[in-house]
């Protein structure tokens, strides 16, 4: 569905540096670009949603070209009909949430459209407040909801779900993945978080300063395919205290806390905060029925 | 005494005026101005903001002789257009509405600079044109700096003296304004006239200003 390849300086807090990158995305995919701040990611999804202007490249979409540096295309951002979600949510504030949703539908569009939004994200109570009474999770659905109301065809999602507590992000994840299926969307996601990609992406792109370093489906990038372990979890470290020889590890693994046991070397590269994989080899676990 | 209502007719409808001119004028202008990435903004922002701090009478006496028959511009206004701009109520209007316009521009700049850039990305890629984005987006979420803009200017035209002075004279039902008639009752030693038209630009001024605190305290809750 998507076939882009594209070049764009980018001023980055460590220098400059180019975003130079080719990317493919079937239609229906569910795509994370993964990396740390300040690679590209958001300026890629901008340069899709025509946003920004790439220096060199092209961009097609279902054999349709959105940008062709040669040939000195560029589609505006009105005529590429995508979905974007962004970061800070970018509500309207003069309008209630229903006004937000019809605001997003395109000429002629039937306004039950904007009701089954409203219902199926269980927003129908909130339809006559505005936004800045709402908290971050009821924005964060009304945000997707505006993003679905204009009929996209392709949805840019910004790290959407940044600013929710883990309760609520588990419970945006599996509405979007309804609502992707639903759809039948194609969609790319930025993220910084592991859990989030494993659960809703089917390929991660990793992103190293502009360029796409690796890319396949997230258990596979994500371990390396170092690791043949049958358990493997990824969590957050949230506490490191030395022991006798060894340090023990606090880790939040998804809404469970995990103590494990680490070797001082291995805990050495480790702080409060980073996110983990833990993998477990050659284990017998216990089976208990439920 | 008998008072002559004139002068202050005059001076609301020289507000009002200039206010509807600089609404035309200076939105656009001051959306251009938030936007703009280019090299002389500053040197166009200094100029939108010389009437804030240059004597009213330097603005006028460059404006006189700008109006001035004698000289080019005021000969090309009058080929073209027939018009006489200086001693005549539409040279007021011009001086004004240049006397005015940083009252104007500068807070609904200013809000345009602070609304979130996303705002605008976000309506465009919904599929909305430019238009559909200031009118619908823009300027409702900055309701606020638009009313204290539009009533600045309004009652900073009420106000003026030094410039009206230079180029608009003293003329009756023409040039002369409140402020100029209350300069000129107390130069004829008629205080009461004075106090009167002083009174009521006083209590206008006031009740304006209190307005648009009000709403605005109203607004932020």
């Amino acid at each position: 569905m998507i076939q882009a390849s594209l070049k764009k300086q980018l001023h980055g807090e460590q220098g400059e540096f180019q975003l130079a990158l080719s990317l493919h995305v079937a239609q229906g995919e569910f795509v994370a670009l993964f990396g740390p701040s300040g690679v590209g990611k958001t300026t890629l999804l901008r340069c899709l949603a025509g946003l920004e202007q790439p220096e060199q490249g092209s961009i097609k979409v279902r054999g349709d070209t959105w940008f062709d540096s040669s040939n000195r295309i560029n589609l505006a951002p009105q005529q590429r009909q995508v979905g974007y979600m962004f970061q800070d949510y970018a509500l309207f504030p003069n309008m209630t949430v229903y006004g937000n949703l019809a605001f997003a539908l395109r000429k002629g569009a039937d306004k039950k459209r904007v009701y089954d939004l409203l219902d199926m994200m269980d927003l129908g109570e909130l339809q006559h407040r505005k936004p800045n009474t709402l908290s971050g999770g009821q924005k964060q659905r009304v945000a997707l909801a505006r993003a679905l109301a204009s009929e996209p065809s392709l949805l840019l999602l910004d790290e959407p779900f940044s600013a929710l507590d883990a309760q609520i992000r588990v419970r945006m994840h599996d509405e979007l993945l309804r609502l992707q299926k639903h759809f039948g969307l194609t969609a790319i996601i930025v993220s910084h978080d592991v859990g989030e990609v494993y659960k809703l992406a089917s390929r991660v792109m990793l992103m190293q300063s502009g360029a796409i370093v690796q890319q396949g489906i997230p258990i596979e990038v994500f371990s390396a395919g170092q690791t043949t372990g049958k358990f493997r979890f990824t969590g957050e470290i949230l506490a490191i205290e030395p022991m006798d020889i060894l340090c023990s590890l606090t880790v939040l693994v998804g809404n469970q806390i995990v103590r494990v046991v680490a070797m001082p070397d291995e805990v050495a590269k480790l702080n409060v905060g980073d996110a983990v994989m833990l993998v477990s080899k050659a284990f017998n676990p216990m089976i208990i029925k439920l | 005494m008998i008072i002559d209502w004139q002068p202050l007719l005059l001076t609301f409808k020289l507000a009002s005026v200039t206010t509807a001119i600089l609404l035309c004028i200076g939105l656009p202008f001051a959306w251009w101005l938030a936007n703009s990435k280019m090299r002389f903004k500053p040197v166009i922002e200094t100029l939108v903001s010389m009437p804030l701090v240059l004597p009213p009478s330097v603005l006028g006496f460059y404006l006189l002789l700008a109006f001035s028959p004698a000289y080019w511009f005021g000969q090309w206004l009058d080929r073209v257009a027939g018009l006489r701009l200086a001693f005549s109520f539409e040279g007021l209007v011009v001086a004004s509405t240049i006397f005015s316009f940083p009252f104007l521009v500068h807070p609904i700049q200013a809000a345009f600079q602070n609304l979130p850039r996303s705002l605008t990305d976000a309506a465009l890629v919904l599929g909305k044109s430019q238009w559909q984005i200031f009118t619908r987006v823009l300027l409702p979420n900055i309701k606020p700096a638009l009313l204290s803009g539009t009533v600045l200017a309004f009652a900073h035209t009420l106000g003026e003296f030094g410039v009206v002075l230079m180029i608009g004279g003293n003329l009756p039902n023409q040039t002369r304004v409140a402020s100029i008639a209350i300069y000129d009752e107390v130069e004829s030693l008629n205080y009461a006239a004075a106090n009167v038209y002083a009174g009521v630009l006083f209590l206008v001024s006031f009740l304006i200003l209190l307005a648009v605190y009000w709403l605005n305290r109203r607004a932020a809750k």
